[in-house]
């Protein structure tokens, strides 16, 4: 049995009926076109999933659609605005936060929300706020590097 | 003056679609009417299979078919295994896509169904019933060798796939004489590569025409249509191959598996698009794995320290079947690598390939080198302790001097070019080595236990030449190629034969091109991944795709320019003797403002009107480059860490890495290589490792279970570089994707080691778990 959700992904609204059992995640992908969250693993360990739902970062695969149902949600395609990139796209460009990109649009995600409970963190601060996604081509160092740039260029801003 | 590209950290040319959601990867396609597979797996390390009921599967909501190995060994052939290593007793056992009589591993596939959606297929696996009467199962390599253990493969004696040897100078003299000799038996352990992206496949097959599109995540999408054809029957002019966005691959992404074929076999049948996407559980399960060795090692020396010979023998965990490259990676190149940098000049070992009951062994970065460097370096640590040496000094008592026109070694080897004692001494002088030992000694004495540790390693990149890879059993060429293609604006296409998928080519390609033919980065796309549009090629792995494809393409690019100087000599009514290419233009000497520029040639080169007699339209050029030798990076990388002895917990608190990996085209990237190449490393000897238990089941299944290095635990990673040219290769470059983890594993172990010393722990099993460095600091102090 279906079950109806209004579901707001990057500011427009999605009215679908969706099984129960359904991963947020997998409704997100399924929408036509917004596949830049990812699916890393089935355990809620990756972090390759992360969006943010109402502006909290969550992992979509640990997540049902049906509890989204009237949330926002933004992914990694509704972060640039009017084309122009955030400042943490900006940052893991300039600072070679990325390889094959895989965990990218969850590491992005992830640093959005560590930001946004601490605006200036600290190498270990992020290390520690990163913890929960897991990038198997960086070896992180260069994602610490973006986060720092990307929290510079906000505190400028 | 036009600026040089080489040697610059421009920013990625692939990353705005990477950080915008846009890139698309294999899972992220759709395609109408595209339909989904999942498989059924064995859950029994070892069983023989019996009846397999698919009735109530196929009844099940959205189920379109269910297919057995008895539906799929027409249409099917045996995996086949494409390194045939020669002179090693090779038995290479059938590897059938589908397991119709007996399961040999927690994966194996039994049954394969086809659903509307991918939670319809997952719901019908669950209902078909499968008899299996589960047979005794062994997983370690050296158990499997031995007498009355379980037979993976009835007809495999002993479970010995192969038996290979090298052997160079006289190792029966090293050891008589040595006045030294230290032993060790090192497990290197089971790891699992741990791709972010998991394996997926989706296949299109038009029936009437025959022609099947394959998108796959693979790392060598011309390998993966040869065999292909093998295994699906569909010729290669019938197949394209897509790798599109590939995420990660370090090695499990080169052979071929049973999963796109399957998929393939699907498609065909069904005359639907057929997409699957394994589960990371599956991936644990069923993608392959790396290392698994047991070794053991001994090294005769002289009392000065002076290393005379080593000797070892080596069971080599092959898994349940033997994967696409598999044979060569414990063999080619392990042993070959043995005499390390020091020139060791006596080596003998012995390896054996074994079949056990788990997943498929493969290459995974590194492949071989860095079990071979972990042996050495640590028995040179031995070495150290037994005669009171420092570590340092034992290393540059042993390192060949510089040189740069060949170093031949007893296995067979020439070195291109190297500077390791260069590379030691900055290492060295950067890290303060002397102020460590004596900050050391201090903390000691309070009863804090810091270690030290070195790995100074080269290693063998970009292999070649193709007749060296006949006489070494790989069924395939080992030469890159590359095409330029200059369009009438000045804007230049790259098309080549490797397959990038992380390593960012499409920016150091465009910037090889940008200085060689004078556009600029910008201005050049770089096209890999398709075999319908790419030259032939045979991908990307073994740090080979700047090593090999990059020569290739300077060649490539070089033809052009010299068809480009021919063009402007004669628009400029000029002899072509006196033209040159400066300054990123085609100008006569002596006279710089009397030049074309790229795009005017290219523009006359594509209208034809004017073209200097007997030279044909167009501006382009292609090539095909077989590498007269191997490359061989090095380095020197020092690890500093601290035990709790109450604890075990071992702290990893600097790295510092010296890599040479000759001229860097982006040092930036070259950066990157290396940081995660070293993290990939430290991860082995910290907290990797795949887990069999004694029935066979792979207790580490899923990313809860094995532990992967998290940004948390690992200190800043300090890069640092020597620069030594590679005398053979057309633009000096040596190839970085693997060096960090060949070097980083061994050096935390020798610092982990360093810091027991004065407990009197000799030895511990990787990974250094609190539990295990713990229970090893109670056993030697007997709990004081
Ligand atoms: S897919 Fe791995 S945490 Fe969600
Ligand atoms: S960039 Fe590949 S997993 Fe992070």
């Amino acid at each position: 049995m279906k079950v109806p959700v209004n579901i707001t992904v990057n500011g427009r609204s999605y009215q679908r009926d969706v099984e129960p059992r359904q991963l947020l995640v997998h409704f997100i992908r399924d929408l036509g076109g917004l596949t830049g969250t990812k699916v890393g693993c089935d355990t809620s360990q990756c972090g390759s999933c992360t969006v943010l739902l109402d502006g909290v970062a969550v992992k979509s695969c640990s997540c049902l659609a049906v509890q989204a149902d009237g949330a926002a949600v933004t992914t990694i395609e509704g972060l640039a605005e009017q084309g122009t990139l955030h400042p943490l796209q900006e940052a893991f460009w300039d600072k070679h936060g990325l390889q094959c990109g895989f965990c990218t649009p969850g590491m992005i995600l992830a640093s959005h929300e560590l930001l946004r409970h601490n605006p200036d963190p600290s190498d270990a601060d992020i290390r520690h706020g990163l913890e929960g996604n897991l990038c198997r081509c960086t070896g992180y160092q260069n994602i610490v590097r973006a986060v720092r740039h990307a929290a510079d260029a906000l505190a400028e801003k | 003056m036009a600026t040089r590209l080489f040697g610059s950290g421009i920013r990625r040319r692939e990353d705005p679609r990477l950080i915008t959601g846009s890139a698309t990867y294999t899972d992220d396609l759709t395609l109408p009417g595209m339909v989904h597979a999942a498989m059924l797996r064995s859950p029994h390390a070892h069983a023989t299979v019996g009846t397999i009921d698919i009735s109530r599967a196929q009844a099940s909501p959205g189920v379109l078919a269910v297919y057995t190995g008895k539906d799929t060994s027409d249409g099917l052939q045996p995996m086949p295994c494409a390194w045939l290593v020669p002179d090693a007793d090779l038995k290479v056992a059938t590897y059938p896509c589908i397991a119709t009589d007996t399961v040999r591993y927690v994966g194996d596939i039994v049954a394969v169904v086809v659903a509307e959606d991918p939670y319809q297929a997952y719901d019908a696996l669950d209902l078909i019933d499968v008899e299996y009467t589960a047979l005794p199962a062994v997983t370690n390599p050296a158990e499997a060798a031995g007498d009355g253990a379980p037979q993976v493969h009835a007809d495999v004696d002993k479970n010995q796939a192969f038996h290979w040897a090298v052997s160079g100078g006289d190792v029966d003299a090293a050891f008589k004489d040595a006045e030294v000799v230290v032993k060790e038996r090192i497990i290197q352990q089971r790891l699992i590569p741990n791709a972010m992206e998991p394996r997926a496949a989706l296949a299109e097959y038009d029936q009437a025409s025959g022609d099947l599109t394959l998108w796959n995540t693979t790392q060598n999408p011309h390998i993966l249509r040869f065999l292909n054809s093998v295994v699906t029957g569909v010729p290669e002019d019938r197949a394209r191959i897509i790798a599109p966005e590939v995420g990660g691959g370090f090695g499990s992404k080169i052979p071929a598996y049973p999963g796109e074929f399957i998929t393939v076999f699907c498609a065909k049948q069904l005359g639907r698009p057929v997409k699957w996407n394994e589960t990371r559980s599956e991936n644990y399960q069923a993608t392959t794995h790396g290392r698994d060795h047991v070794q053991e090692i001994e090294l005769a020396a002289k009392k000065d320290g002076t290393i005379t010979g080593l000797r070892c023998t080596v069971w080599a965990g092959m898994g349940a079947y033997l994967s696409t490259a598999a044979p060569g990676i414990p063999t080619i190149l392990h042993g070959l690598m043995l005499p390390a940098c020091y020139g060791i000049p006596a080596i003998k070992e012995d390896v054996y390939g074994v079949y056990t009951n788990t997943t498929p062994v493969e290459a995974y970065r590194g492949a071989g080198r860095p079990e071979a460097t972990f042996m050495v370096e640590r028995m040179v640590d031995r070495l150290a302790g037994e005669i009171g040496m420092d570590p340092a000094d034992v290393r540059k008592k042993n390192l060949i001097p510089a040189f740069d026109d060949g170093h031949d070694t007893v296995t067979g080897l020439t070195y291109d070019s190297g500077d390791y004692p260069t590379a030691l001494d900055k290492l060295l002088s950067h890290a303060d080595y002397a102020r460590l030992r004596a900050e050391q000694a201090t903390a000691r004495k309070s009863g804090r236990y810091i270690g030290l540790g070195l790995s100074t390693y080269v290693e063998m990149c970009g292999l070649g030449p193709s007749q060296v890879a006949g006489a070494i059993g790989f069924q395939g060429g080992l030469w890159e190629s590359a095409i330029v293609r200059v369009h009438p604006t000045g804007k230049v296409h790259v098309f080549i034969g490797t397959s990038p998928h992380g390593q960012g080519e499409e920016t150091t390609f465009a910037q090889i091109v940008a200085d060689e033919i004078g556009v600029g980065a910008d201005d050049v796309k770089v096209i890999h991944g398709d075999t319908d549009t790419t030259p032939m090629g045979w991908g990307t792995y073994g740090s080979r795709t700047t090593a090999v494809g990059g020569a290739a393409l300077a060649k490539a690019a070089r033809k052009v320019r010299d068809k480009a100087k021919v063009i402007a000599a004669h628009l400029l009514e000029a002899a072509v003797e006196d033209m040159e290419f400066a300054d990123g233009k085609y100008s006569v000497k002596g006279s710089p403002d009397k030049a074309k520029s790229l795009a005017e040639v290219a523009l006359m080169a594509n209208v034809a009107w004017n073209m200097p007699a007997n030279v044909e339209a167009g501006l382009e050029a292609s090539t095909f480059y077989d590498p007269p030798n191997f490359t061989f990076p090095f380095g020197a990388h020092l690890a500093v860490v601290e035990v709790d002895k109450a604890t075990g917990q071992v702290d990893l608190k600097r790295y510092v890495a010296i890599d040479d990996c000759g001229p860097q085209i982006n040092p930036v990237i070259v950066e990157g290589q290396v940081h995660g190449g070293v993290v990939q490393g430290i991860g082995q000897a910290l907290w990797e490792q795949a887990v069999y238990d004694d029935s066979g089941q792979l207790v580490t299944g899923s990313m809860l279970d094995y532990a992967l290095p998290r940004a948390g635990r690992l200190p800043e990673i300090e890069v640092l570089s020597t620069v030594t040219p590679s005398p053979h290769h057309p633009l000096g470059v040596k190839g970085i994707g693997e060096a960090g983890t060949i070097a980083s594993t061994v050096a935390v172990y020798n610092a982990v080691m360093d810091a027991l010393g004065p407990l009197g722990v000799e030895t511990i099993d990787m990974p250094f778990t609190p539990e295990r460095v713990w229970r090893a600091i109670q056993q030697a102090t007997k709990g004081h």
